[in-house]
């Protein structure tokens, strides 16, 4: 008996592949952020709904016209990176955010942080960061305006001005409260620590619950999706920084922990600043990116313009990283000490 | 999959396949004609040159040609094929002990050498050069490769378990030839029984170690190896004799104890079978140059859903596709994968997500040469050591964007080093013409100023 000779197929070692691709990394990011996404509405009741279905609507549209058109079945799109990007500019925009507002910014997301720079992968900047920085340029207003959080009992009223028209003066008035940090830089008024971990404060959709977004990331770092450095880096600079600052003087600046937990600190840290994309890959630059960060980050706190800073330092850094890359190469096995060229 | 199962000796083949070139350096010279009667063990092409080594009969039997044949490399090359007699006893051509406590290492070496051995890990590289200690240099350790080189392969494990007393042997002499104070064997953690069968027959006099490693691909690569059990680094572009070391497969070692105790060339060798796409997977011992449809039709044949056969092992062997090619001494394995196994999966741009980074075992930067490669700046990647880069296949293992990485690599390394062997051949050239025209130039001078 001989073996029949069957097809057989020709290519190159290696021919196992780790059974993770990008898509499967991209659903796990959007598994992660589910608990944070619920939060949004149970505080913000549906207006958190409609910026999110609208933010994913609008970066998944500008891809699909981009990056390819035609059947979905071929399309980038089905990578999945654009409905993250959708999904966490949504968690840093205002409730009351009109929703024409979100929907420009998203587009603006993708075609700024993303298509102009060669698409998935080529981007200096962190698309969902770029759309929210395109956003606070055009509407500060609209920006920084912040509903009351409140609970599932008004999960139907809307929180502001979300069903106004394209370039009508939405209206801002109604009902208007200020974020923690607000009225931490602006009236010096601390807000319990526990409300900011828990979330029960005014803020922008998905930075409030401090506690469910590192549930997220614990999740990512657990199936290594996630670089932790920058994060653990980020807190402890920003913790460091602020503590030093609350020894110096503490009537005029907070201490450690609210700092940490308030603002878009922990949703930034966790999965702004890790979009792998924008962050260095060597393990050393992780660390200096994430320093650099925390460092900025309490800057603008305390020494800026803005109460809040966490969008403009990781795109600063996100300027950085092809620098911190370079001067971060690891030494190779066997290679020399020091000198490298 | 083959683990457990003892290593079982196949029938002999009808014909064996021996090709000339199964080792690197220069191929063998043959030394027997068509027609002739050779028997098992017999001497059948003779090395050239020191990187050679020669080629036995695997079989007794008669020549029946030495022509171009199916070679696992993809092209055709010379080979020996001779047809089995089937009424042969296959004893070995000269069966007995060889003496070696009175040998000097120059003799030891040429022994060897005769005996045709190659490294069986799957490089193939000839066991005498890699003993050969250089003038100057000396060898602190000598190192034991216990660890599977790849994934799937079990070659090795059964080989510690099976031929302990021909491994121990084999240190024996190679640390008499070496010069060396101690050896090391180095297994993985997975092996546990090997670990402790070895430990338990070291022989009391044997400076001899085992040393438990942990379970990773590439753990049996012969710098990771070096740095796991001694943490000495070899430097880049040297070899691990610079650090005093010299690394041998277990194989290879029991193979030498075998040459030692029976007078045994390397006629025969131990491959895995295995995969999900062969029906029986098994570790067999078989003549070297049995045909690769011979061994699988003993292992009840390939599936029904055979994609790949590969030799060697997923991450670094070789597809064939052609089952007529031989085994070689250098094949530790035969891999069979399925269709769902081997799907050829979409490409995604890179998202810098680094998992090559850490994936790489001697800390490269895969994606930014990947990218490089890409775009063909392959003089770029020169200064990115590029050239260190063992092809190990990790980074296109992990990759999430299934980038062909290491297949890229491979490419650039391929015309980095031709570039170089051209820009050598121009410079040697140049100055020989330099030399030419002055020693012309001076001639002319002569003349016009005799005249």
């Amino acid at each position: 008996m001989s073996t029949e000779a069957p097809h057989l197929i020709l290519s190159t070692s290696p021919f196992l592949k780790r059974p993770v691709d990008t898509p499967t990394i991209m659903r796990h990011v959007i598994y992660s952020l589910i608990p944070v996404m619920l939060a949004a509405m149970f505080y913000f009741g549906v207006s958190a709904l409609l910026i999110m279905l609208v933010c994913v609507a609008g970066c998944g549209f500008t891809e699909w016209v981009f990056e390819g058109r035609g059947p979905l079945r071929d399309s980038p799109i089905k990578d999945g990176s654009a409905i993250v990007t959708g999904i966490l500019l949504a968690l840093t925009l205002p409730p009351g955010l009109p929703l024409w507002m979100a929907f420009l910014g998203a587009v603006m997301a993708i075609i700024l942080g993303k298509v102009l720079f060669g698409g998935l992968g080529h981007n200096v900047f962190n698309p969902s960061l770029t759309g929210r920085a395109f956003l606070q340029a055009c509407f500060p207003v609209a920006l920084t305006t912040w509903a009351p959080y409140g609970d599932l009992g008004r999960f139907l009223a809307l929180r502001g001005d979300n069903l106004s028209l394209p370039f009508l003066k939405p209206q801002f008035d109604a009902v208007s409260t200020a974020t923690p940090l607000a009225m931490m830089k602006f009236e010096s008024q601390p807000t319990e620590v526990t409300n900011l971990l828990l979330g029960s404060t005014s803020g922008s959709l998905g930075e409030t619950a401090a506690l469910l977004i590192l549930l997220g990331g614990g999740y990512l770092t657990y199936r290594k999706f996630l670089n932790w450095r920058i994060p653990v880096g980020i807190f402890a600079t920003v913790f460091l920084f602020a503590t030093l600052l609350n020894l110096i003087n503490a009537e005029k600046y907070p201490a450690g922990p609210f700092h940490l937990f308030s603002g878009g600190l922990v949703l930034g840290a966790v999965f702004m600043a890790t979009d792998p994309v924008t962050s260095p890959v060597t393990q050393k630059g992780a660390w200096v990116f994430a320093a650099g960060v925390g460092l900025l980050v309490v800057a603008i706190r305390q020494f800026g313009g803005l109460p809040e800073g966490v969008m403009y330092s990781i795109l600063l850094m996100n300027a950085f990283t092809p620098l911190i890359d370079r001067v971060t190469q690891p030494r190779i096995y066997g290679g020399r000490k020091k000198g490298e060229s | 999959m083959t683990r457990g199962r003892l290593i079982e000796r196949i029938p002999f083949p009808d014909e064996v396949i021996l090709p000339l070139s199964q080792h690197l350096g220069a191929p063998s010279k043959p030394v027997v004609a068509v027609g002739d009667t050779v028997h098992r063990g017999q001497l059948i092409a003779e090395a050239c040159g020191f990187v050679s080594v020669p080629l036995h009969a695997s079989v007794t039997g008669r020549v029946t040609a030495i022509e171009k044949r199916f070679h696992p490399s993809g092209r055709p090359s010379e080979a020996i094929v001779i047809a089995c007699d089937p009424t042969s006893p296959q004893t070995l051509y000269e069966e007995g002990p060889l003496q070696w406590e009175n040998l000097a290492t120059p003799e030891l070496l040429a022994t060897i050498q005769d005996g045709g051995f190659v490294g069986l890990g799957g490089a193939a590289f000839p066991t005498h050069v890699k003993l050969a200690v250089p003038e100057g240099k000396r060898v602190q350790f000598f190192l034991v490769n216990g660890c599977e080189c790849e994934p799937y392969l079990t070659t090795d494990h059964r080989i510690m378990l099976e031929y302990t007393e021909s491994i121990f042997l084999g240190i024996r002499i190679i640390l008499k030839m070496l010069g060396a104070e101690k050896t090391f064997i180095g297994v993985e953690t997975n092996k546990w029984d090997a670990i402790a069968s070895l430990r338990d027959q070291i022989p009391a006099d044997l400076p001899c170690e085992v040393i438990p490693l942990q379970t990773k691909y590439p753990q049996g690569a012969e710098k990771m190896l070096i740095k796991a059990v001694l943490h000495r680094e070899v430097p880049s572009g040297r070899l691990p004799i610079d650090v005093q070391v010299v690394v041998s497969n277990v194989g290879t070692i029991a193979g030498i104890g075998e040459l030692f105790a029976y007078g045994q060339p390397l006629i025969e060798r131990v491959v895995t079978v295995t995969g999900p796409g062969v029906h029986n997977p098994s570790t067999l011992l078989m003549p070297v140059g049995t045909p690769l449809s011979q061994v699988l039709d003993y292992c009840g044949g390939l599936t029904e859903e055979i994609a790949q056969v590969l030799f060697g092992g997923p991450m670094m062997g070789s597809a064939q596709y052609n089952l007529q090619v031989p085994i070689m001494k250098g094949t530790s394995g035969i891999l069979c994968l399925t269709e769902h196994q081997v799907l050829s999966r979409r490409e995604y741009p890179c998202i810098r997500c680094a998992a090559c980074l850490d994936a790489c075992p001697v800390f490269l930067n895969p994606s930014l040469l990947g990218s490089l490669a890409r775009s063909g700046r392959y003089d770029e990647m020169l200064g990115l050591h590029i050239l260190d880069c063992m092809e190990c296949g990790s980074c296109s293992y992990v990759c999430p964007s299934n980038i062909p990485l290491v297949q890229r690599f491979r490419v650039a390394k391929g015309l980095l080093r031709e570039q170089q062997a051209r820009e050598k051949v121009a410079k040697e050239r140049e100055a020989r013409e330099q030399q030419e025209r002055a020693k012309v130039g001076g001639d002319v001078q002569e003349k016009v100023g005799s005249k």
